[in-house]
């Protein structure tokens, strides 16, 4: 169990790492999620012991490894560039932490080709890395980083520079390879979709700091506060800033928005509705009740063949509706766009969740 | 602007290819028509790069021509094409401002002062850049400078196509959306032949009116995304395009029906009995999956379910259908109880591929 | 507020380091700093003199004439080394076979020590016996270092030259390797001419590889010592007395400690005052650009 305790990192003046607190299971699969900047990668510096922090503690199973330089600790990292042994050979890549760790022969043979096995790396254990695709380079990463069998494992964006497909591939094997280890897994990426379709637990980080953390689908369908649901949205958030006076929620020109019952307990004042551009559809709802229309100007279309992204101006806002099927809409239309407003987050002035969604999942 | 031809192109980077797999382009036949917006989409490795280095005449093809205009262009240098080209990682020169960036391409040609001051107003003003004119290029983020490398092909008013190398790789995922759509307006506003290649599906798609998906040297479909989505003409097409990819199926084909092992499936169009690899490809998105036994007077096949995985916006249920693998993708909402279940396709939307190559039935 | 804890076992680490420069500089430096304000007349009887030999050195004409022969000097390698160097770099051949010769060519006179740099131009040079002096000899060329000042300035300039400019070359051709293809090709396609090229993309990306080679050569040529010490011994006259051979003459031929000592002092804060100016003149656009962003 890995314990972050108000840990921060101040480097030249400049908070790379503010009061950042939380705990890590072993055998988790643990994402921190964030646009570049945000601080991922310094957070897992320090996770690693490469970098001290400012302030705060580290502990590791109990004991405290604030401090302890990564050498002394069993760690393993794996980076977004593909780094190995240039003039290795595969198979020579993937042993040398057992080397390092002096293991017996026999052994170091068995487990290389254990770890080159669930790679799928049986046939190019004779090549050097210059010699495999970008895929296989980093599969040869990842099995040294698993034949080291640490206790944490830091991935820092490994699948950002493969080919889309291989992403896929590989997204979908990494947790199942690393899940029998026991180690602590960490996964950085600036990928929404990446984070749902890898599960596990997630943070967000913005600014240095992490915003909110949980299971990845608890974060996703209730964020605590806007730019945690800014952080998780790809497309982005759409945005739309209300008043709510007494039972009645208007947007700023007026139009009445039907949030029912939900807000009932909110005092009066500014809110700010989110929702996430597949709950805003040009198709009219079959919702009997809490149904928002209301007409918007196309800006673009973007059709992915079974998806149509659109791009609309509508209450002062620009929004992005995602729709099933093709929508072929010209860009300076004007279309009526629907929006379910049971789906909407309604964050307060100061940002903060003030009425969950309603998720059909949950019904 | 123009019109681009390919003729009987291709290209091997050995001096004397003896077989077909010497070639890294093997032999095309294409046209880019004038104000087209064109995407190559294709893994690492598949030709794309070498087929925009040959339209750029950064490559000089082993065979075969490059039209502009009906203009032979094939001996042309770069610099005398009148091609514009925007690269992975940002290009801009470093010393100079953002204005002189913009400034450079016309400054090298000559270009009266009073014309260069107007074009780089207007492009400017087009790219939302008007204020960031004085500053030094260096210190901006990393799309303001892909936009600036857009900028100085767009200054010229002699430009014939502007061409992508994977120009947001570098860019976080919630600015890809503002800048995709900002290409798609400046796109419409100046009309520019643009050729985007990508290994990205999704930015492919949303982002060209066709798309030329390449795959081991070859172009295997060029397409609207809706007609690469729906009838894929080729199983990689399938495969590549669409997250997760088509499910590939062995099959027999008699009449309208076809049989994967022992359950038989409805198509919409007769094809006779073949030879060869017969394949059957449905799109995840095109399985219906219901309770076990329930689909039996519909037509429901069997099918064991090994896992269901929520990605928030939708869910994907992992099938074995006779023991082939296949996904389905379900309504966030939906629920699979137990590990089997029964699934129906929608007989529009299942194409049948005899050696990979999708062959049509009749009516 | 909580203060940085503070990890005192990082002094041990440095301490080798502080003990090695103590003996290697700062002891020396101390004992020079000392012989300066002090005057002996032997029997180790040492007289506090103050700044007197400081003011005598500034005072002195042949102090000037040598600070200014130096200075010229410097200015002339910097002036020729540079640029040189640079276009070596630039024209270094593109196949892999060809570079990896000639950079085994230049490599050559760096890895040759000091005198035999300064023993192989005094003999190339002879006009009796060299191979250089007699051909400018028998091509009517009345070239003789040993007479004529101007013969004997263009004979170290040459051969520092010939020592120093691959230095130079060297390390400008990593800072080239390191520009990505892209921005050729963008240059190509924005139509740019060959100096625009140079201009806009290779100095800029070169900056600061130049900025080590300025200051390597500036230093060490305003150091120089050996090899015109060898080949001119400071002549004709003192037509190549440089500072360094300047301050030898005085400490070693004349035994003026004192002066010498104070010499060395004005010597090591001129080098450390221009090395300054350069490092502060040449990253000076960089530190423009990382003023926090409106």
């Amino acid at each position: 169990m890995l314990t972050l305790d108000a840990v921060s990192s101040v480097v030249d003046g400049e908070t790379h790492i503010a009061d950042v607190s939380m705990t890590l299971e072993h055998g988790t699969l643990n994402i921190l999620l964030g646009p570049t900047l945000s601080g991922k990668t310094s957070l897992m510096r320090l996770m690693a012991g490469l970098d001290a922090p400012t302030d705060g503690r580290l502990l590791f199973d109990g004991h405290d490894v604030t401090g302890v330089p990564v050498r002394q600790r069993n760690v393993a990292m794996v980076y977004q560039q593909f780094i190995n042994y240039p003039t290795l050979s595969v198979y020579e890549n993937i042993a040398s932490p057992l080397r390092v760790a002096r293991l017996p022969k026999p052994e170091i043979d068995r487990k290389v080709r254990d770890a080159a096995g669930l790679l799928r790396l049986e046939g190019m254990l004779d090549r050097t890395p210059l010699e495999l695709s970008g895929g296989q380079q980093q599969r040869t990463a990842l099995a040294r980083a698993l034949v080291k069998q640490a206790d944490l494992v830091l991935l820092d964006e490994p699948l950002a520079n493969l080919d889309y497909k291989l992403r896929e591939e590989l997204r979908a094997e990494l947790p199942r390879i690393f899940a029998a280890s026991g180690a602590i897994l960490v996964y950085a990426t600036t990928e929404p979709e990446e984070a749902l379709l890898l599960g596990g637990n997630t943070a967000t980080l913005h600014q240095g700091r992490v915003t909110q953390m949980g299971p990845t689908l608890e974060v996703y369908r209730r964020p605590v506060n806007l730019i945690t649901a800014r952080t998780f949205s790809d497309p982005p958030l759409n945005i739309l800033p209300v008043a709510k006076h007494g039972p009645t929620v208007s947007a700023d020109d007026g139009t009445v928005v039907p949030l029912g019952e939900r807000i009932a307990g909110l005092p009066d004042g500014r809110f700010t509705l989110g929702f996430r551009p597949h709950e805003l559809s040009l198709r009219p709802s079959d919702a009997a009740t809490g149904v928002l229309s209301t007409p918007g100007r196309v800006a673009v279309t973007e059709i992915t063949g079974s998806e149509s992204f659109v791009h609309v101006e509508a209450l002062g806002q620009r929004w992005v509706a995602l729709d099933h099927g093709i929508h072929e809409v010209s860009p300076g239309q004007t279309v009526t766009v629907h929006l379910d407003t049971r789906r909407c987050m309604v964050f307060d002035a100061d940002e903060r969740l003030a009425a969950e969604p309603i998720v059909a999942a949950a019904a | 602007m123009a019109r681009i031809d390919l003729r009987t192109l291709a290209h091997s980077y050995r001096p004397n290819p003896a077989g077909r797999a010497d070639y890294a382009l093997k032999p095309m036949d294409m046209t880019w028509r004038d104000g087209g917006a064109y995407a190559l989409l294709g893994p690492s490795g598949c030709g794309k790069t070498t087929l925009l280095n040959i339209i750029s005449g950064l490559l000089v093809p082993s065979q075969g021509q490059v039209l502009f205009d009906d203009e032979d262009v094939t001996a042309v240098i770069p610099e005398d094409r009148n091609i514009a080209q925007v690269f992975q990682f940002p290009v801009i020169y470093d010393t100079m401002t953002v204005r002189q960036n913009l400034e450079f391409p016309l400054r090298n040609r000559r270009v009266p002062e009073p014309e260069i001051a107007a074009r780089v107003a207007e492009i400017a003003e087009a790219l939302h850049m008007t204020e960031d004119l004085p500053r030094k290029a260096r210190g901006l983020t990393a799309d303001a400078k892909q936009k600036i490398s857009l900028g100085r092909g767009l200054v010229r008013q002699d430009t014939a196509a502007i061409l992508f190398d994977e120009p947001l790789t570098v860019i976080d995922p919630h600015l890809k959306w503002q800048l995709r759509s900002q290409l798609k307006a400046l796109h419409r506003r100046y009309d520019f032949t643009m050729i985007y290649v990508t290994h990205d599906q999704t930015e492919a798609l949303t982002f060209a009116d066709s798309v030329v998906v390449m795959h081991d040297g070859e172009v295997v479909q060029v397409g609207t995304p809706e007609e690469l989505f729906e009838r894929p003409a080729h199983t990689f097409v399938g495969y590549f395009i669409g997250s997760p990819g088509m499910n590939v199926l062995p099959c027999t084909v008699d009449g309208r029906t076809a049989r994967v092992g022992a359950s038989e499936i409805a198509l919409a169009r007769a094809y006779a009995p073949r030879n060869g690899k017969v394949e059957l490809g449905v799109r995840p998105e095109f399985v219906r999956v219901a309770p076990a036994g329930a689909g039996a007077e519909s037509g429901g096949v069997p099918v064991r379910v090994t896992g269901v995985e929520d990605v928030g916006r939708y869910r994907i249920a992992r099938l074995r259908l006779e023991g082939h693998p296949m996904a389905a993708i379900l309504p966030d909402d939906a629920r699979i109880d137990g590990d089997t279940a029964a699934v129906s396709f929608d007989p529009a939307h299942v194409n049948v591929y005899v050696d990979d190559h999708r062959v049509e039935g009749e009516a | 507020m909580q203060t940085r804890p503070v990890n005192q076992k990082a002094w041990f680490l440095v301490l080798p380091v502080v003990v090695l420069v103590a003996f290697s500089a700062i002891i020396p430096l101390m004992t020079v700093v000392n012989y300066s304000v002090q005057d002996t007349f032997g029997n180790n009887q040492f007289f506090w003199v103050g700044l007197e030999w400081f003011d005598d050195i500034i005072h002195s004409e042949r102090f000037h004439d040598a600070f200014l022969r130096q200075i010229l000097f410097s200015a002339l390698i910097l002036a020729i080394q540079v640029p040189l160097g640079i276009v070596v770099a630039l024209c270094m051949p593109k196949s892999r076979f060809w570079t990896a010769v000639v950079l085994v060519l230049m490599a050559l006179p760096l890895l040759i020590p000091w005198n035999v740099v300064g023993t192989i131009w005094q003999i190339f040079g002879r006009v009796d016996i060299g191979l250089l002096g007699k051909t400018l000899f028998s091509l009517g060329i009345d070239y003789n270092y040993t007479q004529d000042p101007i013969d004997a300035w263009v004979t170290v300039v040459v051969m520092d030259v010939w020592h120093w400019t691959s230095l130079v070359a060297l390390l400008c051709y990593a800072g080239l390797q390191s520009i990505p293809d892209a921005y050729y090709q963008a240059a190509r396609i924005d139509g740019a001419s060959r100096w625009a090229v140079f201009r806009h993309i290779q100095l800029p990306k070169m900056k600061r590889v130049l900025l080590i080679a300025v200051l390597l050569r500036f230093m060490d040529s305003f150091m120089i010592y050996t090899e015109p010490f060898v080949v001119t011994g400071g002549g004709p006259g003192n037509s190549t007395t440089f500072l360094s051979i300047d301050l030898v003459k005085m400490a070693i031929g004349q035994f003026d400690l004192g002066k010498a000592a104070a010499m060395s002092i004005i010597y090591f804060l001129t080098i450390l005052l221009l090395s300054w100016v350069f490092y502060t003149v040449m990253t000076s656009s960089d530190a423009s650009d990382r003023k926090p962003r409106g």
